[in-house]
């Protein structure tokens, strides 16, 4: 098969010393940036790309990638140690992990979070490999329509995620998407809900949303419940990592669900974010172990974890066979893909075999690199929680900010960082869920402007969502999830009677780990 | 002077004698780091511009102090403006754009106006093209703009953003023809593209550099250019054709004499001169390098380079035309 020789290829290509060095070099930093909240995998390789000028196309390629590897990686740390998501994609690992780390099982949750994101990785690679041409084309018949069938399907999959009461999770969804209407509009071209305040017209950064939400949110419970971290007490020994290790093959069902989901939506091309979220909504509907979601649940944390790396991966394909960029860390690459005089499009494998075969052998061996790194450095992260509350704090909040300031270079937003930090910290109070929010500020204007696409090409009817095969049924699925809990209960009363509706939903997200604390 | 420096300026001044003593003549230096504000998003036009000068300024050390880039592209780059208007007189803040510094105050109530900027240089005119899926049945513009007419508000024309360049161009093939479009924005040109090669928008007036991985892999097919000329000859991109060998619009039945978009370099409002000056001749020498040949080339713009009294003119008339347009759009803000 010509794949496999071209691969052969590549790894000749790729397997110098000099490009080994770069892989760790872009590794470590990427963990740094990733680790960073704000400063993330798109900001970092930003940073990085005027030092690539000078380079051959393939050095700087292995050097960015590996790059955003680490990021992805380092992304998951601090969301299982502070709570705090370094990258947007892993909001979700938050929910299990941090609860994880609380229960003294810091080590083990960041174990399971790196080697089930190696696998996803792995899965995304592989994918690449086998099916460079026809996943790309794939990506060609994605419109507006099937866009939008796509998005519906991310939110539908994660209604109900929330807890106790429905009204809570409508209300939250309904303030992301208002937060994420502000600024200019693309359909209409005009101003939405800036008050005439310069520093609305760009809108608000997801990113800055998510580190007062969780980082200062969190903070202050944390303040309010006595200035200490809980249960970090436990011994942190590499021998928790092997543990880890070996209960991973046990989780078969969550790894492949997870990276199916991941290579999916990083082909359509629906981001990692997304396709955390959507990993770790379908897990918690479909696992056999739903219920324990948000407690500390191993499968919460692999669930996302697997699909934000798989379709961080499988992103790389729709760009270099397309130039269609499948996650904002991709665009980046795009641009410095033509700075190197290369032109991404079908032509690419072609022209350049050298450099797409090289670029695809090295995210093997780059991911091996990574991994090797970050299960290394395990035990020192972990062990950063047995630094005193009082230290740690004050720092976490020095980090939430610098971080919310490199995100656009705007004072600002520290501004609303605070304000998100209130808001987070009413919304634990108040058992509103901030999950449906966050996902709302992510996907709501991808969403919206989808949907308004559809309706000035059908001149607004609805029918275009089942015009072909593709949108129909993805607009099929979507319905069905959303309706999923109904026909659940539905099902369930029609076999015993008594079981009251959404028994097994009965636990909010947060509403869980709180009641750990406490 | 570091020896490289001397031998760079040696090269540069054996490529257009003369460029040096523009240098000479100012006063004005740079005296700490200096901020390249990007008004567009990483990857876009704009952002390829701005980085291929900082490559090549930094390569060729032309400037003394550091660069930081900086990518402003919220609000359609109006954060960027925002960002890079002040405070007035600050010649270390040089912002990146196109025809959007004077367009966009036109269409939304921003807190800064065109003349919060002084113009520094156009480097170069990106063109604009009508393109159509790779398999699309029309061979010519006319064939095309013929089925539009016969077919009002089915065809489907993308482009980048509302009232943008696109959304603009697109209004003046409707006054010029009679063809009525349903126009679908997106978030950028590349997404156009990507949306006509899947077939799912009729056509798109993307500019070359947006579209020509899809053209080299045939899913997408140039039928003319918005230029007074055809494009400059260079080597060919599918194995028939050359940017050379599309027919400009005029010829082909759109009466549209030519539309453009300046790539543009601005500084705060009220910049000594000396600044401007000291900023011209540092793009001067930009200009003289092979990399920015190159860049020109491989982006299949048009090299122009605008100063002074004839930078103020071109941009005096460019606002004029999309005013007009804007005006019967109704989109001009009260």
């Amino acid at each position: 098969m010509g794949n496999f020789e071209s691969l052969w290829h590549g790894f000749s290509v790729a397997l110098t010393t000099y490009h080994v060095l770069l892989m760790i070099t872009g590794v470590l930093l990427g963990i740094l940036v990733g680790v960073l909240p704000g400063l993330g995998a798109p900001n970092g390789v930003t940073l990085l790309l005027p030092l690539t000028f000078g380079m051959n196309p393939v050095a700087a390629i292995i050097l960015l990638t590996s790059m955003y590897w680490g990021a992805l990686f380092g992304g998951s740390t601090t969301s299982i140690l502070f709570n705090i998501p370094g990258e947007p994609s892993s909001v979700a690992t938050t929910f299990d992990g941090y609860p994880m780390a609380r229960q003294g099982k810091a080590a083990h949750a960041l174990t399971l979070a790196f080697l089930s994101a190696a696998f996803g990785a792995l899965v995304g690679v592989i994918l690449i490999t086998l099916l460079s041409t026809w996943a790309a084309n794939f990506a060609l018949r994605f419109g507006s329509p099937e866009y939008f069938a796509v998005y519906f399907l991310a939110f539908a999959s994660f209604v109900g995620l929330g807890g106790a009461a429905p009204l809570k999770t409508l209300v939250s969804m309904g303030l992301g998407l208002a937060f994420a209407a502000v600024g200019m509009d693309t359909i209409s071209g005009s101003l939405r809900l800036t008050f005439g305040l310069d520093t609305l017209v760009s809108g608000i950064s997801f990113l800055v949303a998510v580190i007062g939400l969780f980082g200062i949110g969190e903070l202050l419970i944390s303040m309010e419940e006595g200035l200490r971290f809980d249960g970090i007490k436990a011994r942190i020994s590499p021998r928790a990592v092997f543990e880890a290790i070996r209960s991973m093959p046990r989780h078969w069902v969550a790894l492949l669900r997870g990276s199916s989901i991941g290579c999916w939506m990083g082909i359509t091309p629906g981001g990692p974010t997304a396709a955390s979220f959507m990993s770790y909504g379908l897990a918690r509907r479909f696992s056999k172990r739903g219920k324990n979601f948000g407690n500390g649940e191993p499968e919460g944390i692999i669930s996302p974890e697997t699909a934000d790396h798989a379709a961080g991966t499988s992103a790389m394909l729709p760009m270099l066979a397309l130039g269609v960029p499948g996650s904002a860390t991709s665009a980046v690459m795009l641009g410095g893909l033509m700075i190197w005089g290369l032109n991404p499009g079908p032509t690419l494998f072609t022209d350049r075999p050298d450099f797409v075969w090289g670029l695809i052998a090295s995210m093997y061996i780059a991911n091996i690199v990574a991994v090797v790194l970050v299960l290394s450095t395990v035990p020192i992260f972990a062990s950063i929680l047995r630094v005193p509350f009082a230290i740690i704090g004050p720092m976490i909040v020095v980090v939430c900010f610098i971080g919310a300031y490199t995100v656009s270079a705007s004072q600002p937003d520290l501004l609303l960082v605070v304000l998100f930090g209130i808001m987070g910290y009413a919304f634990k109070k108040l058992d509103y869920p901030i999950a449906p929010m966050v996902l709302a500020m992510v996907l709501g204007d991808k969403a919206e402007d989808a949907f308004r696409q559809s309706m000035i090409m059908s001149k607004g009817s609805l029918a275009i969502f089942w015009s072909n095969g593709l949108a129909a049924t993805l607009t099929a699925l979507g319905l069905l999830l959303l309706c999923w809990p109904a026909i659940a209960a539905t099902w369930r009363r029609a076999r015993n009677g008594k079981r009251p509706m959404g028994a097994v939903e009965n636990r909010g997200s947060n509403g869980g780990e709180r009641q750990e604390v406490a | 002077m570091s020896a490289a420096f001397r031998k760079v300026t040696g090269v540069v001044a054996a490529l257009s004698l003369g460029l040096a003593s523009s240098l000479a003549a100012a006063d004005w230096k740079p005296s700490q780091p200096i901020e390249f504000i990007v008004t567009a998003g990483a990857g876009g036009g704009t952002d390829n511009f701005a980085r291929t000068i900082q490559s090549i300024v930094t390569k060729y050390k032309l400037i003394d102090q550091p660069i930081v880039v900086l990518n402003k592209g919220g609000g359609s780059g109006a954060e960027g403006f925002q960002y890079g208007k002040g405070p007035a007189g600050d010649a270390h803040k040089v912002t990146f754009a196109t025809n959007n510094e004077y367009l966009l105050p036109l269409i939304a109530k921003l807190s800064w106006k065109g003349d919060d900027f002084t113009p520094v240089a156009g480097m170069a005119v990106d063109e604009f093209i009508l393109w159509v899926n790779g398999k699309s049945e029309y061979r010519t513009a006319k064939a095309y703009i013929d089925a539009a007419k016969a077919k009002p508000d089915t065809f489907k024309m993308g482009g980048s953003q509302s009232k943008d360049t696109d959304q603009t161009l697109t209004s003046e093939i409707s006054a010029a023809t009679g063809a009525r479009f349903l126009y679908v924005p997106y978030k950028s040109g590349g997404e156009a593209a990507v949306q006509l090669a899947g077939g799912h928008i009729d056509s798109n007036t993307n500019n070359p550099s947006e579209s020509i991985g899809q053209w080299k892999g045939g899913l997408v097919k140039p039928l003319c250019v918005f230029s007074a000329k055809r494009l400059a000859q260079g080597p060919k991109i599918t194995e028939t054709m050359a940017w050379s060998d599309i027919p400009t619009c005029a010829e082909s039945g759109i009466p549209i004499e030519q539309y453009q978009q300046p790539r543009t370099v601005w500084l705060p409002k009220g910049a000594p001169a000396d600044a401007v000056a000291y900023y011209v001749g540092v793009l001067e020498k930009v200009r003289a390098t092979p990399e920015w040949k190159e860049y020109i080339e491989r982006s299949a713009q048009t090299d122009r380079f605008l100063t002074g009294a004839e930078l103020k003119n071109f941009i005096a008339s460019d606002e004029q035309k999309a005013r007009k347009v804007f005006q019967q759009e109704g989109w001009l803000i009260q």
